[in-house]
């Protein structure tokens, strides 16, 4: 034993790994795969997380783990209870703090060994390419497309690789953009969808394990990069499907005419990704509907008063059951096919979880020849905030 | 056999929840067509008014985009896989 530490000791002269962090990673050292020059590699090596939630929670875990030098954290959300369901990282004692400071709380506590900078803002075609510049690997793990195209383009135009995930109720994506000669995000969607073509929150929700899973394919798309071993998924667009519990794979190619990344790119510096988008604001609203609205207030002294209403429910039978406000249940999807269930003399007040949806439902209503029509302002959620707290929110 | 068409999660709800069909076809086009014509919500999802594939769908013949064969015009065979890849962005939250 006491030899045996010797010769380590010896060989950590030589290497710049400590005794300590020869042990720590012996499991990667004693792998030819990864070995000495594989370690020192993840040593020296800078990324960075954009998002530290559902992604970046086994991103974060396991590249400090495995010992990357410095770990960049973006985010500018705060740890909320609803987040403890995926994002591993955080605790319950975390809930109301920067998500960027309780991950690099757990982080350093997993590694002290490891530099860990946090960024507590939005990323924005501002400070993107200032933020990626002293980074070796950028690891997508936002939630929305502006944030996509902007991390695409800033990789791009920085010539860095970008290893990006996404996920979806229990499908993942996966993928490696910017690796010379491979696609990037442009080439497999040159434009994002519309707001509110995409199902929002009517079809929202994730898996807890499928971040997990997703993440963690990435940590180790990463990790194959900085050593240099494997291949890479540029090129493949690794598609998961955990209901099913099936990986497919898709080619990707180089679109010769990306706007990015193309022979002539007409993309050349970072543009405004939420007008690219469609969208204004903090969150792409699901709907850009402008309907007739009713205040949870005035919905419950009208209601008291015994005024004939008629409420209608647009959300799923599985949101129902967990609060409803004993409305007629009509997920909005099924709506064009269950309107005969309707009364259109009778004053109608539309809601769904937070006003979106049934703002589309309330349009469609409209246009179908509906006039006594109303949309709950904030749906169930505002209900629960400004008339009853004894509804739970979700 | 006729060709399977692989229907994405986001896009399930506006195809009675189902995740795949499968339709006699000869081209991709044929059977996006076929599926539209079955699922009628689907339509504008994938096609734009003027009856063009949207731009952040993409479309698979097996593990080909159908933008790098012939498009809607790709020949299919009895077994193909058609895919529906729609652009999703979830992660962080």
């Amino acid at each position: 034993m006491a030899t045996k530490t010797q010769t380590v000791d010896v060989k950590a002269q030589f290497t710049g790994l400590s005794k300590d962090e020869i042990l720590r990673y012996s499991r990667h050292l004693i792998m030819p795969e990864v070995g000495m020059d594989g370690q020192l590699k993840l040593k020296n090596s800078k990324v960075l997380l954009i998002g530290t939630g559902g992604l970046g929670a086994p991103l974060g875990l396991y590249l400090a783990a495995a010992g990357v030098g410095k770990l960049g954290l973006v985010d500018f959300d705060v740890v909320d209870s609803t987040n403890l369901q995926r994002q591993v990282t955080f605790g319950a004692q975390d809930v109301g703090t920067p998500k960027t400071l309780a991950a690099k709380n757990r982080l350093s506590s997993l590694n002290s060994d490891i530099e860990i900078r946090t960024y507590e803002t939005k990323l924005e075609s501002s400070n993107a390419l200032e933020l990626f510049k002293d980074y070796d690997f950028i690891v997508d793990g936002t939630d929305n497309f502006p944030t996509r195209y902007l991390v695409n383009d800033a990789c791009i135009l920085l010539g860095k690789q970008n290893v990006y995930g996404s996920i979806f109720r229990f499908e993942g994506q996966v993928t490696v953009f910017g690796a010379p000669d491979g696609p990037c995000y442009r080439c497999l969607y040159p434009e994002p969808p519309p707001p509110g073509l995409v199902p929002s929150c009517a079809e929202g929700g994730v898996l807890g394990v499928l971040p997990g899973i997703v993440g963690s394919i990435q940590a180790m798309e990463t990790i194959k990069l900085i050593i240099g071993r494997g291949d890479s998924l540029a090129g493949r667009l690794l598609l998961f499907d955990a209901l099913g519990m099936k990986f497919r794979e898709l080619k990707l190619r180089k679109n010769p005419d990306c706007p990015v990344c193309g022979k002539n790119p007409t993309i050349t510096k970072l543009i405004d990704y939420y007008e690219f988008c469609g969208v204004r604001g903090e969150e792409a609203p699901a709907s850009n509907v402008q309907v007739p609205e009713i205040t949870p207030r005035e919905l419950k002294s009208r209601l008291d008063r015994g005024d004939d209403l008629f409420i209608l429910d647009v959300r799923e039978p599985h949101e129902y059951q967990i609060c409803n406000l004993n409305g007629h249940l009509i997920p909005l999807g099924d709506l064009t096919r269950r309107v005969h269930e309707l009364d259109s003399s009778k004053e109608i007040v539309a809601h769904c979880r937070s006003g979106k949806r049934s703002a589309d439902a309330v349009d469609f209503l409209r246009k179908s020849g509906f006039r006594k029509i109303l949309n709950l302002k904030g749906g169930i959620l505002a209900w629960s905030d400004e008339v009853d707290p004894s509804v739970p929110k979700y | 056999m006729p060709v399977k068409v692989i229907i994405p999660t986001p896009l399930r709800v506006f195809a009675a929840k189902r995740d795949s069909a499968e339709f006699p076809a000869e081209t991709v086009g044929e059977a996006l067509g076929k599926l539209t014509v079955e699922f009628v919500e689907l339509r504008k999802h994938l096609y734009t008014d003027e009856g063009k594939l949207r731009s952040f769908v993409n479309v698979y013949l097996n593990d080909e985009d159908i933008r790098y064969l012939g498009k809607e015009e790709t020949p299919t065979k009895d077994g193909d896989i058609v895919s529906i890849v729609p652009s999703i962005a979830g992660g962080r939250s």
